[in-house]
């Protein structure tokens, strides 16, 4: 039997009523008489709770006082290594003259007796040119990641035109399902809300000039221009661009993306192409479906505000909002989902198989996502400023 | 001997599937326990009743004398403390480093000293026969073998008296399961370990365990010495042991378990193997 060596331990005191086996007994360091000291009990890790620093110094100070006193460590129920680092450290690193100890005592303090090299870790670079040098490395190693992206993702288009059999309809069917059906629900709340406050915020405004009929005009044109499509690629950028990166992101740390290689199956075919397209796909319709709720949140609130007939606020609206800015705004939606998708990709083929870095990349995803979409918002803005106005 | 685990006539089910049936188990201080059976025979669940991650839905489960489930958390924090837990795939927290990792349950204490807790991690990754510098290593960076050995180091740290290791040598090759063996009989003798793995490893079996229980059936169908277990007629065990029913026997155990220590620890071929190999 391999526990061949270890000589029976005194027995521990009987247990009193309660007590299981595995519980501490404190450790106690005592003064046995003159130039002896007993330590006993457990001298493990848990039994030195709170008291390493006390039974340290005290240690210390025996020692210095009294350089050749007896050390009996034979009442000891428990020694472990921090026990007996303890004492080691207290001793000064080196065992006493005079030591009455057990035989499974050895062996721990013996490994005391090893040097022990602390690695040192590398200076992290301190502020200043190096780390702005190296913030614009990663900030153009996206830029060229992206590009090289979108490069694969046409290639890979290209070849899918070519065979259509290769399109993955059920994934691209279950994308829109996902990023669409399901997102219906929220962006409707939202969207009815956010037409209902700036219907009632407009309407007072334009109250005071008596122009009251004109919140049909600002109110249309705001939102299937702008609002609509800004709003539902916000909330499906947040919804669904992070389960995305997410997504892909776990695949990569489960070691699928590596699966899907050694298989021969591209990730952008199998992975990237049916997300965009179905994102590209389904925003628009989402947004379309947030524009409307927000008319009628307008509509309500035009009607409570300013007593408009609904049926007038419906008869007036084609009148006054040109076709162009449907147009427009589903234009847009089609290139922010594709955008979308296309980030959170990235994001999510970027991740490194640890958490840490896949939580830092749907955050990435998610904020890169907002941002990109409404400075390409602004660009239309400026592009087609005069179309539809 | 005074019992470290006691499983008392426990069942477990999963949405009408029953996996245990009145399951008893009884571990002793100080010796090496392994739980064989078939996949899909509920060793896997066993071990996470044993951990406390999972609660029967009869009969009760008591670690160190205490009852796991409905207890009070001081309770379980005395239980939890004790025990180290080896998972099969490691289970290191990928964001830290080696060093964090084996650091993690010393710092959770809250109570010891920082200048401490350096020096404590530093010996167990020696303990371990890892180098100093693997310690700033990324758990993503560490090869199979080195996961198993950091993962141990973690479970180590506050000196355990009970360790549970599930599949330790399970995914790594002959030489890097054999020196985990090795160690795994060096740390025993060195900390008198009460030990519970889960195993399929019929040379790991035959290295370190004492008693064997084979669960089967949805119960513990055996219980004793290897020499014992691997005699019994049930066709689970007689697969199982196929071809090695002759090494179980006592003096054959022995002379297999003293060739393993006697070899340096660079993967030597063992001594019993060695005379073969010339006799050949």
């Amino acid at each position: 039997m391999s526990t061949a060596g270890a000589l029976p331990l005194p027995a521990p005191p009987p247990d009193e009523a309660g007590a299981h086996p595995g519980d501490d007994a404190p450790p106690r360091l005592e003064a046995a008489g003159p130039r002896e000291w007993r330590v006993s009990g457990d001298w493990t890790v848990l039994g030195l709770r709170e008291h390493y620093d006390a039974f340290g110094q005290q240690i210390a100070a025996a020692v210095a006082a009294e350089p050749d006193a007896l050390w009996d460590l034979r009442g000891l129920t428990r020694l472990d290594t921090a026990g007996a680092l303890v004492l080691w450290r207290g001793w000064g690193r080196k065992t006493p003259g005079r030591l009455l100890w057990l035989p499974e005592h050895v062996t721990l303090f013996a490994q005391f007796l090893q040097p022990v090299a602390l690695p040192r870790r590398k200076p992290a670079l301190g502020p200043g040119l190096a780390r702005a040098a190296q913030r614009l490395l990663a900030f153009t190693q996206h830029g060229v990641d992206i590009v090289a992206l979108v490069g694969r993702l046409l290639l890979d288009l290209a070849q899918l035109v070519r065979h259509p059999g290769q399109i993955g309809w059920r994934e691209i069917s279950a994308n829109v399902f996902r990023t669409g059906a399901q997102a219906l629900p929220i962006t409707a709340l939202v969207g009815f809300l956010v037409g209902l406050t700036l219907s009632y915020l407009i309407s007072k405004q334009l109250k005071t000039y008596g122009a009251d009929i004109f919140v049909i005009n600002i109110l249309g044109l705001a939102v299937l221009r702008e609002l609509g499509p800004l709003l539902a690629a916000i909330i499906v950028a947040g919804r669904s661009g992070s389960a995305m990166t997410a997504q892909i992101g776990v695949m990569r740390v489960t070691q699928e993306l590596d699966a899907l290689s050694v298989m021969g199956i591209s990730h952008t075919v199998r992975l990237v192409v049916p997300k965009v397209l179905a994102l590209a796909l389904s925003l628009p319709l989402v947004a379309l479906w947030t524009s409307a709720l927000m008319l009628l949140g307008g509509m309500l609130a035009a009607r409570a505000q300013m007593g408009l007939d609904p049926a007038q606020f419906l008869h007036t609206l084609p009148r006054v909002v040109e076709p162009a800015n449907l147009w427009l705004g589903w234009a847009k939606s089609m290139i922010f989902g594709g955008l979308i998708a296309l980030l959170a990709s990235h994001f999510g083929l970027r991740v490194k198989p640890n958490t840490e870095s896949l939580g830092q990349s749907v955050t990435q995803s998610v904020v890169t996502a907002i941002t990109l979409v409404i400075v390409v918002d602004a660009v239309f803005a400026v592009l087609f400023s005069n179309v539809g106005i | 001997m005074d019992a470290v685990i006691e499983v008392d006539n426990v069942t477990t089910a999963y949405a009408g599937h029953v996996i245990h049936r009145h399951l008893n188990l009884t571990v002793h201080r100080g010796e090496v326990m392994a739980l064989i059976g078939g996949s899909g025979s509920g060793k896997t669940t066993l071990l996470r009743l044993l951990l406390g991650l999972e609660v029967p839905q009869a009969g009760t489960v008591k670690i160190f004398g205490h009852p796991l489930g409905r207890c009070a958390a001081r309770d379980l924090e005395r239980v939890r403390y004790r025990w180290g837990v080896l998972f099969q795939s490691g289970a290191l927290f990928s964001a830290l480093s080696v060093f964090d990792n084996i650091a993690l349950p010393l710092r959770e204490l809250g109570s010891v000293p920082p200048d401490l807790v350096k020096p404590l991690v530093m010996l167990k990754l020696a303990q371990v026969g890892l180098k100093p510098e693997d310690a700033l290593k990324r758990p993503a960076e560490l090869s199979g073998g080195m996961v198993k050995r950091v993962s141990l180091a973690r479970a180590l740290i506050l000196d355990p008296q009970l360790l549970f290791l599930d599949e330790p040598t399970a995914g790594l090759d002959p030489d890097s399961s054999k020196q985990f063996v090795k160690l795994l009989r060096r740390l025993r003798q060195e900390l008198g370990l009460t030990v519970v793995m889960v195993t399929h490893d019929v040379d790991t079996l035959f290295a370190v365990v004492d008693r064997v229980a084979v669960l089967a059936d949805q119960h513990i169908v055996a219980c004793g010495p290897l020499a014992e277990v691997a005699r019994l007629p049930h066709p689970f065990v007689r697969n199982f042991f196929l071809g090695h029913v002759e090494r179980c026997a006592e003096e054959d155990l022995r002379r297999f378990r003293l060739s393993l220590d006697d070899t340096s620890d660079d993967g030597g071929v063992p001594a019993v193997l060695r005379g073969e190999e010339a006799a050949h």
